[in-house]
């Protein structure tokens, strides 16, 4: 083995780690100027709500559609189990509090990244491209402040809105399963649910959605606003914004699962 | 007005621009032309500040625009009206709001005058009825005018024209040359256009620059360049395929 065969993977393994730590150095610098822009005068109301209509709105009727299945399907295996020890009197507590601590904000989160974020990505991307992005920096304006801002705030705003959303949707739809067609009285579902779920809980996961709402708008801006050439460029950074929200999403989910009551 | 001093831009091993000159008086249209990818967009993105050069530098007014940053920065693009090579223009905006755009953020200018000054500008480069359309409701000929009414909306003294007719028939290749040609006699800004459509250019350059192997070959007046003994210029200019210039 010569001394070349041993340095080239190195080097290799070197020139990797160095372009993935300079790659999270841009991932800091970018959300850190647009918290910075946040701040700065003039802003821009009227981007801002139609950012609200393109990431809150639009992901309503998947919000809702998911929401309702996932506290179904969440009722029908939780009764299963809890008629077993008999316990079915908690099925309310048990599908409320996975939906608000944890289901709810992850899922809801994934839900927009997939249909929102991976169009904000592709979006910017787009116009990345065909030199959009250049055209509002040549007019001497920050296109920060016009694209990027703008969509991280919204992403701040709905997702505990979509989330709580997702959340309400859910328990009716295990409501719908557990009362409707397993038989449980309505007040023991909702009544017991009223004992078991603190004003914690709920913290709990509006503070998970908030934090989604940051992660998924600040990747998917920033995989757009530097989109690769070409469609093909455009069609990567799509790729690459979902796969790392969706692994960001679930990480952080842990994270603040451990660190909050 | 503009002074190009030994620029010199590479990207990885490729040198694309080297030891590049070039000057420019105020209010003169001068066309660089030059192969395709030779380094004529790289060049004008340059004075767009989009791109920084490795070494030299480029004056406008006595400033080096290289080292431009913030405030600064910002008023020297204030000066510019920009033309890109794919129009660039906002798809969510239609076309009035796309041409009000530059007026609505930097200015304080009332509605009205606004309104006013895009109809004009929308008049002079024949989309009168268009305001309303969306880009992607309208030809690629008119997307072009547009785009050359939002670059003049906010009467820039530097007006940058990045391969202005890329992808357009004939008669709208000269129909745009020659709005170019009116609106730059109308009201005399500095002009940088790149391009190769040859002989079009000739007809509205005040002087044209051709772009090879990193550098100007040559200036002169169309006359000069059309006479030019040049061996690089008679290649380009009568597209032949023998001659020192390479197909790339």
């Amino acid at each position: 083995m010569n001394a070349r065969s041993i340095e080239q993977p190195i080097g290799s393994l070197g020139g990797n780690t160095l372009n993935w730590i300079a790659s999270l150095g841009r991932f800091g610098l970018f959300l850190g100027q647009a918290v910075a822009w946040i701040f700065i005068p003039p802003f821009k109301g009227r981007q801002l709500l139609q950012r609200v209509h393109f990431i809150g709105v639009r992901s309503l009727s998947i919000i809702v559609l998911t929401g309702a299945f996932t506290g179904m399907v969440l009722a029908l295996q939780t009764f299963l189990t809890l008629e077993r020890f008999g316990s079915e009197a908690l099925l309310g507590p048990a599908v409320a509090l996975a939906l608000i601590r944890e289901m709810g904000p992850v899922l809801s989160a994934l839900m927009v990244t997939g249909r929102t974020g991976s169009a904000l990505t592709a979006e910017i991307g787009i116009m990345r491209i065909t030199e959009q992005i250049d055209a509002i920096q040549v007019m001497g304006l920050n296109p920060m402040r016009y694209l990027i801002v703008p969509s991280i705030v919204a992403g701040f705003i709905t997702f505990p809105f979509l989330t709580a959303i997702f959340d309400v949707v859910g328990i009716f739809g295990g409501y719908l399963v557990g009362v409707e067609l397993l038989g449980l009285s309505s007040g023991t579902y909702f009544g017991e649910m009223q004992t078991f779920v603190s004003m914690d809980d709920i913290w709990n996961g509006f503070w998970k959605s908030l934090s989604f709402g940051v992660i998924v708008t600040w990747i998917c801006t920033y995989k757009g606003f530097y989109t690769g050439h070409g469609t093909e460029g455009v069609a990567r950074a799509t790729t690459e914004a979902v796969v790392i929200c969706a692994i960001l999403i679930l990480v952080w989910d842990y994270f603040l699962g451990s660190v909050l009551p | 007005m503009i002074r190009v001093e030994n620029l010199h831009k590479a990207f990885g091993r490729q040198h694309v621009l080297k030891d590049f000159n070039l000057e420019i008086t105020k209010g003169e249209l001068v066309v660089v032309i030059g192969q395709s990818g030779i380094g004529k967009s790289v060049f004008i993105k340059h004075l767009m500040t989009l791109l920084r050069p490795d070494n030299g530098r480029i004056l406008v007014d006595g400033a080096d625009i290289g080292v431009l940053r913030g405030r600064a920065l910002d008023q020297y693009r204030e000066k510019l009206g920009v033309v890109f090579q794919g129009g660039a223009l906002f798809d969510s905006l239609s076309v009035f709001e796309n041409v009000a755009f530059p007026l609505r953020e930097r200015t304080k200018l009332p509605r009205a005058e606004i309104a006013e000054r895009v109809q004009e500008k929308l008049d002079q480069v024949g989309l009168r009825e268009m305001g309303h359309k969306y880009p992607a409701e309208i030809s690629g000929g008119m997307r072009k005018r547009v785009s050359i009414a939002r670059a003049l909306v906010a009467q820039p003294e530097i007006v940058l024209l990045d391969e202005p007719t890329t992808g357009l028939d004939p008669i709208l290749c000269t129909t745009i040359h020659h709005l170019i040609l009116d609106l730059h006699q109308k009201f005399q800004f500095t002009g940088v256009m790149v391009s190769h459509e040859i002989p079009d250019i000739f007809q509205i350059a005040n002087r044209v620059a051709m772009l090879h192997d990193g550098g100007i070959v040559e200036i002169g007046s169309p006359e000069a360049i059309q006479s030019s003994t040049n061996e690089v210029v008679r290649q380009f200019i009568r597209g032949e395929i023998e001659g020192p210039i390479k197909p790339t």
